[in-house]
């Protein structure tokens, strides 16, 4: 309902102008390319899509708040698999034998709480040295990753629960347990940054941090809940993949930090902080995915997804100063 | 007289904290184990932080014009698949330049990009990162690449020979670290990083044509990437796709921990080869003392943000951050 | 009057920083309403105190007085609780909020759970902005409204609270003159209440138009009150200068050389238009004119930093076209920039080398810099400007405004340029260093130099110029000699009213 600009609705509309895009291309270089007779519009197809867009999707939501924030965390990946590890391993704790199939909703809890306290951890550094918070992350994704190994070594840690798989693989209202979540933590994070004292303060915070601070807003502590925040949902995007997937791999989750910065960015979100939108977020997670699956439609090597993705942020970075310009006029500095 | 003495000492480990904490771990790892100062173990311990090494100093100089280079991880895949594909195609000799036109290529498109074009270089070189990472894989169809002969190929020089009882690889990291360094802190070039990072405005308003000196140091960057790809594809003669694959963040923590800002403007060649000694040899250590591989990452933690945060401590003289 | 309870009362404030007393024991006090003018040359200390004020700095001595209660104020957030209420002159606005949270910014009305009571917000936003009559609703995003509407944005936040005093800082800078007429009958609604108002400005007819009394500072230091009603102009810029500054009209010594640079019918934009002047060697010419007037844009596209969309260059008789710094330092011209830490220096880098940045790449032995030369060119330019510094290893940005400054200049009179353009050359410096600076500028031209001095300050343009070029609002109204110009007919050819001197 917020009137705008022109040129700002034309940001916030272009990243479904780009899926619809994306849908348009597939779809008719399908029909030439593609080597099997199935359409790429196809509704399972499309459900799957959302299905794999979860754990990327759901840990982009918390990126967008951290990058309104004015901050970045580098340490998604890793927390991901921590909280991965705890959550199978935990499964088999005996102290919880006794509890049947209600061991579940404590290893969820366990693993929820092991991704808060991280980025709590985060959230702390930052903001109590100073310490920029690209460099207290880039760190503590090196050692949150060292603590996956020094937990159970190289080897992989596995579990299947066959009730949580049941639960993870169930359909309500034909979407999938795990695009459930993506809407939810959607909803959820949406209506955190617009509606709540604290979101609309993050983004006074990234917008104007001295504005913020004379203003006697506390900068730390927003920053800190966002660190949890985003930690939680690392986690819960592994509860909720690992939950069917049963087995997790102590490189598992490298290199999310950047897939998961993509999507923001594609979306639209402001790198120096102050503006982006979750819808507009949750618009970038599925461009990606869609790019992905296109590219395998149409029977382009899986390799060539990164070679594109990588190509299209730059694009549009590209695009977005290209808009920005102000002409002639500007001074060449 | 005590306060003053005591706010000496503080200054002192804020400004030397590094060189300290070196010490502190080369002292408790000699005692923990013998090895530890053996100079056969020193030499080893150089020559594995040679690759890491090399793309750290071209780092140096990006991070000192203000700017970040994600990309030399995947990069350094690039190179390294390329040139042990050429090896078979077009024989060694051959090869090597042509792998380093590629790499320049790919450094001089970043340039472009963040100094011509004026893209925030994060978000290019994390572009760079996924872009090369798949181009690699579409050079080399995502299979291993091998030297098909490896017992007939003088190619492995690079990486696993010795002149004068030193390996190669140390040799080409101390050339390279001495010829960058004087370029870095002796030469107008060096002179105009430093002030493009510093205050890229005033590097304008003084005539000096900030764009070029960016794509420049992008240029630098990708030579040492390939530079660092030969090492790799030398010493092993064959590798996997995936082979830089995270090297970016490790190169950056070294040069982090050699005191560089990543705001541009300050850092010397000098300091990055200790931050990249410093993790070398803690990795060593670690291992010597019977600790597995992956306790360093921890233990790099820790010492990046007590480093970077002694340092900014000490800029702004209060131990805590003032944020509210 | 005197009887009167004052809203804000200081006594004796003192803050010191290494090297500088910044103020040294400031009292005055603001009746409740009052409009009290505070003056003061730039660097007089208006600004420590007013930080002193906000809660940004802590007085070193002195105490601040709020309605009798003695007030110790740690931040701006209980400056503001306290009922001092600032309006800044660099806007502090988070653009991409809306205008309702960015009035209420850190004091958002709450419901339960910690929701933002958006009804609330808007109703509470409504009324205010109805008091302030502008054209725009709380749901307006900031970033969309014009510099001066977000001024008004500013204004309403003092509203929001029971202020006791508000402090309007440089207000008018950027308004026009339809717009300070409403920001003139806020001040006077809030003076209507009994809000003390503390009036920082540079303009002496708003200061006679709208204040009850005026408080001069300089060098840090009070310099007493003044009835506005039992004085003028020429009383207080004597007490804010005081002797020291040789503010006398400039005599020629010396004769003019050949047209050293030429501008025929410049235009960049709308920024300036159909600009045309020339300066002759050994001429200092004078840029005069309210900020925005285009005198920095038209420095900066001389300088190739800017590209003109019509008009030529010619310098020495030929034409040129100077497409980047690198090209005018090439071709003879130097600018001594306005914002000297921004863009002057790189605080971070020794004296000599910001120093000889510009000639880098000529001071070569082989492939390395030659720093036998360089640190012989420092030594030069510090013996012959007088710069203060342990040496050349000392950091920049450790020494104070006017050596700062002198780096600058030295930087580039070490390039012996035709042209030298100085842009605000005495801002933020003490009154010491900026007759200094002021001789200096008249040396070169004596020494062969064409100068083009741009000022805020009329005193200092009148000193220091052979010629004075009057801008307003991108054009050129009036070119003065030396001799023809006085205060009054410089004013009326900036504020755009001496529309019949524009032929000349």
């Amino acid at each position: 309902m917020q009137p705008g600009t022109l040129s700002s609705f034309l940001k916030r509309g272009a990243i479904w102008g780009f899926i619809l895009l994306e849908l348009i291309f597939f779809t008719v270089a399908g029909e030439f390319l593609s080597l099997s007779d199935k359409a790429f519009m196809d509704v399972d197809n499309m459900l799957l899509l959302f299905k794999q867009s979860a754990p990327i999707g759901i840990i982009a939501m918390g990126m967008t708040i951290i990058m309104i924030n004015g901050n970045i965390d580098l340490s998604v990946g890793a927390t991901y698999a921590i909280s991965a590890i705890v959550l199978l391993d935990s499964l088999t704790w005996p102290i919880f034998g006794s509890l049947g199939d209600w061991v579940i909703p404590v290893s969820w809890a366990l693993a929820l709480l092991t991704g808060v306290v991280l980025g709590a951890l985060n959230g702390l550094i930052v903001w109590k040295t100073g310490v920029d918070a690209f460099i207290v992350t880039l760190g503590s994704m090196l050692g949150y990753r060292g603590l996956v190994f020094m937990y159970n070594g190289e080897q992989p840690t596995s579990h299947l629960n066959w009730t949580l798989v049941d639960f993870a693989e169930a359909q309500f209202l034909g979407l999938h347990t795990a695009t459930w979540f993506l809407l939810v933590v959607t909803a959820a994070i949406s209506f955190l940054m617009n509606r709540t004292v604290h979101g609309r303060n993050a983004y006074a915070i990234g917008d104007n941090r001295e504005a913020a601070v004379n203003a006697g807003i506390r900068v730390g502590p927003h920053m800190m809940i966002n660190f949890m925040i985003i930690g939680f949902l690392a986690a819960l995007s592994a509860v909720v993949f690992y939950s069917e997937s049963g087995s997790v791999n102590p490189n598992d989750g490298s290199l999310y930090e950047l897939w998961v910065i993509t999507a923001v960015v594609l979306g639209g979100t402001k790198l120096t902080g102050g503006a982006g939108s979750i819808l507009s977020t949750f618009g970038g997670v599925l461009a990606i995915q869609l790019l992905r699956k296109g590219l395998a439609h149409i029977g382009a090597d899986t390799e060539t997804v990164n070679l594109v993705i990588g190509l299209i942020l730059i694009a549009v970075l590209f695009l977005d100063r290209q808009l920005n310009i102000k002409g002639k006029e500007e001074l060449k500095i | 007289m005590s306060g003053s003495t005591k706010q000496r000492i503080g200054g002192f480990l804020a400004r030397q904290g590094i060189l300290v904490a070196f010490a502190l771990f080369m002292i408790g790892f000699t005692l923990a184990n013998q090895r530890f100062l053996d100079p056969d173990n020193v030499m080893g311990v150089i020559r594995s932080s040679a690759i890491l090494g090399v793309m750290a100093l071209g780092v140096t100089f990006v991070v000192i014009s203000g700017n970040l280079d994600l990309s030399v991880g995947s990069m350094m895949s690039f190179s390294t698949i390329v040139v042990l594909d050429l090896h078979d195609k077009i024989g060694p000799t051959l090869a090597i330049p042509a792998m380093f036109a590629m790499t320049l290529c790919l450094g001089a498109f970043i340039g472009f990009l963040v100094g011509y074009l004026k893209l925030n270089s994060l978000i290019v070189t994390l572009g760079m990162l996924s872009a090369i990472h798949g181009l690699t894989l579409t050079y080399s169809g995502g299979q291993n690449m091998d030297i098909a002969d490896k017992a007939n190929t003088w190619f492995g020089v690079f990486g696993q020979g010795n002149i004068v009882g030193i390996p190669v690889p140390i040799l080409l990291f101390a050339l390279l670290a001495a010829i960058l360094g004087m370029m870095l802190s002796k030469t107008p070039f060096g002179r105009k990083v430093y002030a493009v990072g510093g205050n890229g405005t005033a590097a304008t308003f003084s005539g000096i044509r900030r764009a070029r000196v960016v794509f420049s140091c992008y240029l630098i960057s990708a030579f040492c990437v390939a530079t660092a790809g030969l090492i790799q594809a030398s010493r092993s003669l064959g590798s996997q796709n995936t082979v830089g694959q995270g090297l970016e963040l490790e190169v950056l923590a070294a040069v982090i921990l050699g005191g560089a800002s990543l705001l541009g403007g300050s850092g010397t060649i000098f300091k990055t080869v200790i931050g990249v000694l410093i993790l070398g040899f803690i990795q060593n250590g670690l291992l010597l003392v019977g600790l597995q591989f992956y306790v360093q990452y921890v233990v790099t933690w820790i010492i990046i943000i007590l480093a970077v945060w002694l340092d900014i401590a000490a800029k702004r003289g209060k131990l805590w951050s003032p944020i509210a | 009057m005197t009887e009167q309870i004052p809203a804000l009362r200081l006594e004796g404030i003192v803050k010191t920083f290494p090297g500088v007393r910044a103020l040294d024991g400031v009292s005055f006090s603001v009746l409740p309403g009052e409009v009290h003018a505070l003056m003061g040359e730039n660097g007089a200390g208006k600004s420590t105190l007013m930080k002193v004020l906000g809660g940004i700095y802590q007085p070193d001595d002195g105490r601040i007085i709020v309605n009798k209660m003695p007030a110790v104020m740690t931040s701006p957030l209980e400056a503001k609780a306290k009922g001092i209420v600032f309006i800044h002159q660099e806007l502090s606005l988070a653009e991409e909020l809306s205008v309702a949270e960015n009035i209420y910014l850190g004091e958002l009305p709450r419901k339960r759970f910690g929701l933002v009571d958006w009804t609330k917000l808007e109703a509470q936003t409504n009324e205010i902005l109805a008091r302030l009559k502008v054209g725009f609703d709380a749901k307006t995003r900031v970033g969309d409204l014009s510099i001066a509407n977000q001024q008004m944005v500013e204004i309403a936040r003092a509203l929001t609270v029971d202020s006791k005093a508000v402090i309007f800082d440089e207000p008018t800078a950027s308004l026009t003159d339809a717009e300070k007429v409403v920001l003139f009958d806020v001040i006077a609604d809030l003076q209507k209440a009994g809000v003390g108002i503390i009036y920082i400005s540079h303009r002496m007819e708003e200061i006679f138009k709208i204040t009850d009394r005026i408080s001069v500072l300089r060098d840090g230091q009070y310099r007493g009150t003044l009835k506005t009603a039992e004085t003028n102009e020429e009383e207080v810029t004597q007490l804010m200068i005081g002797r020291k500054l040789d503010l006398s009209r400039n005599v020629r010594h010396h004769e003019l050389g050949r047209v050293a640079l030429e501008v025929r019918d410049l235009s960049c934009g709308e920024l300036f238009r159909d600009v045309s002047f020339e300066v002759r060697s050994g001429e200092v010419v004078g840029f005069y004119g309210l900020v925005g007037a285009g005198r920095t844009e038209i420095a900066e596209t001389l300088f190739g930093l800017r590209d003109p969309s019509a008009g030529t260059i010619l310098l020495n008789g030929e034409e040129v076209r100077i497409h980047s710094p690198a090209d005018a330092i090439a071709k003879g011209i130097s600018l001594v920039p306005e914002d000297r830490k921004g863009q002057g220096l790189v605080l971070g880098m020794n004296c000599r080398d910001n120093m000889t940045l510009p000639q880098v790449d000529d001071l070569k032995a082989g492939p390395f810099v030659a720093e036998g030369s360089e640190i012989a060119i420092f030594d030069q330019y510090r013996d012959k400007l007088d710069i203060r510094t342990p040496g050349w290893k000392q950091i920049v940005g450790n020494l104070s405004g006017g050596n700062q400054q002198k780096i600058v200049i030295g930087k580039w009179l070490s390039m012996h340029p035709n042209v030298l353009i100085v842009d605000e050359p005495t801002r933020g410096i003490d009154v010491g260093s900026k007759s200094e600076i002021h001789n200096l500028i008249r040396d070169l031209a004596a020494q062969g130099y064409a100068v083009i001095v741009i000022s805020s300050e009329m005193p200092e343009v009148l000193h220091v110029s052979d010629r004075i070029i009057a801008m307003y609002s991108g054009q050129i109204t009036r070119t003065f000699t030396a001799e023809e110009v006085t205060e009054d007919n410089l004013i009326q050819a900036i504020s755009g009213i001496g529309g019949s001197d524009r032929a000349a």
